[in-house]
């Protein structure tokens, strides 16, 4: 098929099969490498992408499912030069350790603070759930994902 | 992995023309694509029915919610109609996490027919109406005749589930869901207990009961609802309804459970449903 979508902000066109997975057709044809597969069946999070605003696992999504959606993965985040503040805040707090994970935590803490720019801790736990860390114990990225939105905030009341 | 074929219909009727020639439904793909990837199931076509807006309806009738099969968990949880059901949005909230919430679609959950289903939970308590459309028109079913057995549906070949009608139970019920699981996110239940209790002046006035993963299918332990009416909302008063609940449960044991490590956990469930109700004063 002739799929047609946006993908960290610009107009993409490629010839796809329909039930290409979302992951591969990321990581094999458009070399975007920064989305991982970890389990490839909705059980670790790694592959998390954000999709018109809600996140979701590209192992679990076909090339069908995001016709003319709106695709933001890692590479997308961190925007003019600098990192994102997400990104920023999980160096900060060693939330980051071998980095598997990362970008898919990164990805669900993104679409988190799309709807609640101040979650509770609780809130971030429960949020981020669906996301496996080997390395972390999870604290340290439950304390970047509150801090970016400490950060965030004061971007936008500035 | 080698892509299935997959097509993505632009409206209903060429959405069953593709099934009629032997294509699968595809929604949100958090079960069939897992099934595909395990190597379960080989569908020789996926047809994608997630987009269609006969599918992602969503209509209050005055007597009831009529949800669209497309809606995803997310979509309903979010949506202002469905806070006169709060018991459907107890269920959702625990299904998978906000990515699974995000993609999984009500009718694929219904279709998927699991005994774990968390939707069919609030399904089987609302008496929902599952309403098919096929070659031959609509057609509309009890939640409880179109779910046959564990992973089996009256769906017949080529017919799609179009929507779920959910009524509004009569009165102001106090709903309950509890889930025991093994992980807090996406793992499936070992065993949960959804109630609509009516109570008036602290007795049971009504109760509707659904178990989950402790039978092969949702189950509504009849018999337990009748002996509920006019006792005292205390566990106290329940205590001896354990082994009736128990008694009405066919549990398997599997790799998450064992039976009677299930069974336990459903008897400890009601006995939680009467703590959580008011208490009279
Ligand atoms: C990590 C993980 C965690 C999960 N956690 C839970 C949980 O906590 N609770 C729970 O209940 N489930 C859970 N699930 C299962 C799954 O997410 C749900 O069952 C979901 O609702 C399925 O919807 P879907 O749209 O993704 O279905 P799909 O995978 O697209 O389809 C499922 C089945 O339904 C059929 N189908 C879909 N739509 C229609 C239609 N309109 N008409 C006819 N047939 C149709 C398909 O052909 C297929 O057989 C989990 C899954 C994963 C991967
Ligand atoms: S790779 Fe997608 S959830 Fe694990
Ligand atoms: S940092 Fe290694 S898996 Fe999370």
């Amino acid at each position: 098929m002739r799929l047609r979508f946006r993908l960290n902000g610009r107009d993409v066109e490629l010839d796809v099969p329909p039930g290409r997975r979302l992951l591969d057709l990321l990581r094999e044809d458009l070399g975007l490498i920064g989305t991982k597969e970890g389990c490839g069946e909705g059980e670790c999070g790694a592959c998390t992408v954000v999709v018109d605003g809600q996140p979701r696992l590209s192992c679990l999504t076909l090339a069908i499912h995001v016709e003319g959606k709106e695709v933001l993965t890692v590479e997308g985040l961190a925007q003019r030069g600098g990192l994102h503040p997400l990104q920023e805040a999980f160096v900060e707090t060693a939330g980051v350790q071998c980095g598997f994970c990362t970008p898919g935590f990164l990805m669900a803490a993104y679409a988190l603070l799309l709807r609640n720019p101040h979650p509770t801790p609780a809130e971030v736990r429960e949020w981020l759930s669906g996301n496996l860390c080997r390395c972390t114990g999870y604290k340290q990225i439950e304390e970047a994902v509150l801090r970016a939105a400490e950060k965030l905030r004061h971007v936008q009341e500035a | 992995m080698r892509p299935i074929p997959a097509v993505k219909p632009k409206d209903l009727s060429e959405a069953l023309q593709y099934l009629a020639e032997g294509g699968k439904p595809l929604a949100g793909g958090t079960d069939v694509l897992v099934a595909i990837r395990k190597g379960q199931e080989r569908p020789k076509l996926l047809v994608y029915v997630g987009e269609l807006p006969e599918l992602r309806i969503l209509r209050d009738t005055g007597e009831g919610l009529e949800v669209g099969a497309a809606l995803t968990h997310a979509e309903l949880l979010a949506h202002p109609a469905t806070e006169r059901l709060p018991i459907l949005r107890q269920v959702l909230r625990t299904i998978g996490s906000p990515a699974i919430r995000a993609m999984g679609t009500l009718g694929g959950n219904l279709v998927t027919a699991s005994p774990a289903g968390d939707s069919l939970v609030a399904l089987y308590l609302l008496e929902a109406r599952v309403r098919l459309v096929g070659p031959g028109g609509e057609r509309d079913l009890p939640v409880g005749e179109f779910i046959r057995g564990p992973r089996q549906t009256a769906l017949a070949p080529g017919e799609l589930v179009r929507s779920v009608f959910l009524p509004y139970p009569p009165g102001q019920p106090h709903s309950f869901f509890r889930k025991v699981g093994r992980r807090r996110a996406l793992v499936i239940a070992v065993a949960s207990l959804g109630a609509l209790v009516w109570v008036r002046d602290g007795r049971v006035e009504r109760a509707r009961l659904a178990l989950g993963s402790v039978a092969p299918t949702v189950l509504r332990p009849r018999a337990v609802e009748e002996a509920l009416v006019g006792r005292p909302v205390a566990p106290e008063a329940w205590e001896d309804l354990v082994p009736l609940l128990s008694a009405a449960t066919q549990p398997i044991s599997d790799l998450r459970a064992s039976a009677d490590y299930r069974r336990k956990v459903a008897g400890q469930l009601l006995l939680a449903l009467a703590q959580a109700l008011p208490s009279p004063a």
